[in-house]
């Protein structure tokens, strides 16, 4: 007895399989295909369901939350200072970029200024960041178009970035460095010598990259005119970042919408890409890795000296010496560390430009001592809904290039 | 004993009996090398330490893998056709150690008054079974994806099926030059025609900057590459398209297809596939050798004699196998619909014509003049190298998947 497809998907519908339907149509050829939830390049636990003919991707469906916990709402049982080590686990792979976000969501609530230093601590370590989330992001395409060495080159450098982050925050991932008011500590003796190390390392290695991928007739063939949407059907999905940028969009947070140590007038342009097509995304990453490396050789020239933070008693800790000196310190940093400290009624959005676009807080306040609600708009999660778009008609094998240069992070996706 | 000897049919069988177990042996043994050298080469190029631990080297770690591999508990997916299932990699792997079969491996040799030839056979029609060969080993791909009863297995299947069948046709067409100028399809036949130097090249008399160099030709060795390199480009890329190694490592393509036709498969069955894969690259780097670059022909001193053409061989066959894990490093893979433009519109015409090419400069009439000759091959050259070289009118235009599924454009 046959049984028919509507009728194998309603009763498995029924049992609560839906999403897991997987058939094969004989009458229009049809297939439909699990793409993940565990496949080696969908960058984690991204699944897709494929309905495929022969090897051409009619629809592509992303179906996301393998990777969910809840971060968002954890974010309501800590203290203002204590979320941060949540939300730094969001965008792993950009983990101060969710920091920052974060911090100026509390500060413009707390209505509190950060001093120069802490805004250029700040620029320069996000900056670095955007570099090794980038190399991540390069070294991945290579990898998911069979060119596997791009990701052994990419991740070599970025290790180098992680050790600086290691010296400097201690961890080299989920750092918890940036708080409301600055950061956590100052830079270490010698950052200077080892982030100039960086600077000159990247401006070498990126010609490398670009010899070895770039100009490559199978790299051309795999990504021009490959998972192109238009400048209308990018803003109309809500992308942002280098997939916005790469259909000629010309829009950067840090420009627009000056944070930081931008609000001084770094000087840098913003790449932007006619095409929208992978190709165009790879580009605009590659100039931005250039344009990074030139902001963070000008942060480092004109790093402030002074406080790295706001060194109001009531925001941030005191200073660890002052506890054995002073009464005063000891009562604040018992108050910081219990409960911490309350933020006026309120909410607010605050925006940074991460690599991957547009990464927002949206925090409201009760006037507790923790966030009443702490939404995040994670560019990853908004710019995975415009892979079906891209998808659409092209290859399995295009698909893969796709999905690459969207550049999605699942902990970013499933909050 | 020799009565036994006679008993199972003379000396010559005794002979082909200790050489096959000895080759078979030995193929095993290079495989772990070859394995080794793939991962500690790659590693040296990606920035990376490689294998190291087990042995010197790490020259073991392969055999741990192996051992590992073989002891794995044998499982088969529910869905899959058993038998057939149970008969794919053992194909696949077959299929490899057959055309190995009619690879000359050294010079001969005498013990005891008997010839032994360094090959297992040499077969009259020895490159039409090194095709064949390679043609079986295309059923133990499909038949392996087809089983499995699984998507991805079948997607793999589908594409190796494709790829190694329209290569096959261009990899057939570019050994037929080298028929037409050694006059033999016996490897061993082609190997000797390959000895020595060039000498009284006329070929070029009466062209200037090459008939001054035309006297340092005694010191060049007499090898078919000289003559046929686009026969040996074409033979190159269609062997590497036919071994499914990168960039043309489609059917297994890892970050598209899991593992395409082998999906589904794990410990020994899996090991098969691996050793035939591997050794489909040694044979193919040693057809090459053989083809293109003298075979086991060498400079060697007096002392040993059977030794320096083996070192040779290997040597050479060495080098082809490092030059298949640089492309692995470097190149990203194909895309489906490219390979195949590739195949047929690229490499079926162009070996077609060096066929023609070839054809005419090598015809032994008097009546043609050398002038004629040396312009017949100038005006096909250029339309080889025009014809490949132009490109496809597509990358150009770059139309957009959805556009032309759409049917806008």
């Amino acid at each position: 007895m046959t049984v028919s497809r509507e009728e194998l998907v309603g009763r498995l519908e029924a049992d609560g399989q839906g999403a897991f339907v997987e058939w094969f149509d004989e009458t229009d050829e049809r297939m439909v295909i699990n793409m993940g939830p565990v496949h080696p390049s969908t960058h984690g636990v991204l699944r897709l369901l494929l309905t495929l003919d022969g090897e051409t991707v009619l629809e592509c469906k992303p179906i996301i939350g393998y990777l969910h916990t809840g971060m968002e709402k954890e974010c309501e049982d800590q203290t203002w200072r204590a979320a941060i080590t949540i939300v730094t686990r969001m965008d792993y792979l950009a983990p101060f970029f969710n920091e920052q976000a974060y911090s100026l969501a509390v500060e413009k609530l707390l209505d509190i200024e950060v001093p120069p230093r802490g805004k250029y601590i700040r620029s320069l370590i996000t900056e670095m960041n955007r570099l090794s989330s980038h190399l991540v992001a390069f070294g991945t395409q290579g990898l998911d178009m069979g060119a596997m060495s791009a990701m052994f080159y990419g991740f070599r450098e970025r290790e180098v970035i992680l050790d600086f982050f290691e010296m400097v925050t201690g961890l080299r991932m989920n750092n918890n460095y940036f708080l409301p008011g600055g950061v956590w500590e100052d830079l270490p003796e010698d950052w200077e010598r080892a982030a100039r190390t960086i600077v000159e390392m990247m401006k070498r290695r990126v010609e490398e990259y670009e010899q070895l991928i770039t100009e490559n007739p199978i790299f051309l063939e795999r990504t021009k005119g490959i998972g192109a949407i238009t400048t209308e059907e990018a803003l109309a999905l809500g992308a942002t970042g280098p997939i916005l940028r790469a259909t000629g969009y010309d829009w950067d947070l840090r420009r627009d919408m000056p944070y930081d140590a931008f609000e001084d007038g770094l000087s840098f342009s913003v790449p932007v890409a006619a095409e929208g097509d992978v190709y165009a995304r790879y580009k605009v990453r590659i100039a931005e890795i250039r344009e990074s490396t030139k902001l963070v050789e000008q942060l480092i020239d004109r790093m402030p000296s002074g406080d790295h933070k706001n060194m109001d008693p009531k925001i941030t800790h005191p200073p660890r010496d002052e506890l054995n000196r002073s009464m005063e310190a000891v009562i604040h940093h018992f108050k910081l560390s219990t409960q911490g400290y309350t933020v006026p009624p309120g909410e607010t959005y605050a925006a940074v430009e991460s690599p991957r676009g547009e990464l927002g807080v949206y925090a409201i306040s009760d006037g507790g001592s923790s966030p009443y609600r702490c939404h995040v708009r994670d560019p990853s999660f908004v710019n995975l809904q415009s892979l079906g778009p891209m998808a659409r008609g092209g290859l399995v094998a295009d698909l893969i290039s796709t999905i690459a240069s969207v550049d999605p992070v699942m902990g970013g996706v499933d909050r | 004993m020799n009565w036994v000897i006679d008993l199972i049919g003379g000396p010559q069988t005794v002979i082909a009996i200790a050489k096959v177990l000895i080759v078979f042996a030995s193929l095993l043994v290079l495989m772990i090398l070859v394995v080794w050298a793939e991962r500690r080469i790659l590693a040296d190029m990606q920035a990376r330490i490689g294998p190291n631990r087990w042995g010197p080297f790490g020259l073991l770690q392969t055999l741990a893998d192996g051992i590992k591999l073989i002891t794995k508990e044998d499982f088969r997916p529910q869905l899959a056709d058993r038998w057939t299932y149970a008969a794919a990699p053992v194909i696949a792997a077959v299929a490899s150690f057959l055309a190995f079969a009619v690879v000359p491996f050294g010079d001969e040799v005498t013990i005891a008054g008997h010839r032994i030839d360094f090959i297992l056979s040499d077969l009259n029609i020895g490159l039409l079974f090194f095709l064949a060969a390679g043609s079986i080993g295309v059923y133990g791909v499909a038949l392996a994806g087809w089983s499995s009863g699984s998507k991805y297995p079948l997607l793999g299947a589908v594409r190796a099926s494709a790829q190694m069948i329209s290569y096959e046709i261009a990899l057939g067409l570019s050994l037929i030059p080298i028929v037409l100028v050694s006059g033999s399809l016996s490897t061993k036949a082609i190997v000797a025609a390959q000895a020595g130097s060039v000498q009284n090249v006329t070929f070029f008399d009466g062209i200037p900057v090459l008939e001054s160099i035309s006297r340092y030709f005694e010191y060049v060795p007499n090898w078919y590459i000289w003559s046929q390199w686009p026969a040996f480009l074409i033979f190159l890329i269609a062997g590497i398209a036919e071994t499914n190694r990168a960039p043309f490592d489609l059917p297994e393509a890892e970050s598209e297809l899991v593992a395409g036709y082998m999906t589904e498969y794990g410990g020994a069955k899996f090991l098969m596939f691996f050793l035939g894969e591997y050794l489909h690259i040694v044979t193919v780097s040693a057809m090459a050798v053989t083809l293109f670059f003298g075979g086991w022909n060498g400079p060697a001193p007096d002392f040993l004699g059977w030794v320096w053409p083996l070192a040779w061989f290997l040597f050479k066959t060495g080098l082809f196998v490092y030059l298949f894990v640089w492309l692995r490093a470097t190149l990203p893979r194909l895309r489906y619909d490219r390979l195949m433009w590739l195949g047929w519109k690229r490499l079926i015409p162009a070996s077609l014509l060096w066929i023609a090419v070839t054809a005419v400069v090598n015809i032994d009439n008097a009546q043609l003049s050398r002038n004629w000759k040396l312009g017949a091959f100038g005006v096909m050259f250029a339309v080889v190298m025009v014809w490949v070289g132009k490109g496809d009118p597509r990358l150009r235009s770059a139309v957009s998947p959805q556009r032309r599924l759409d049917g806008t454009t």
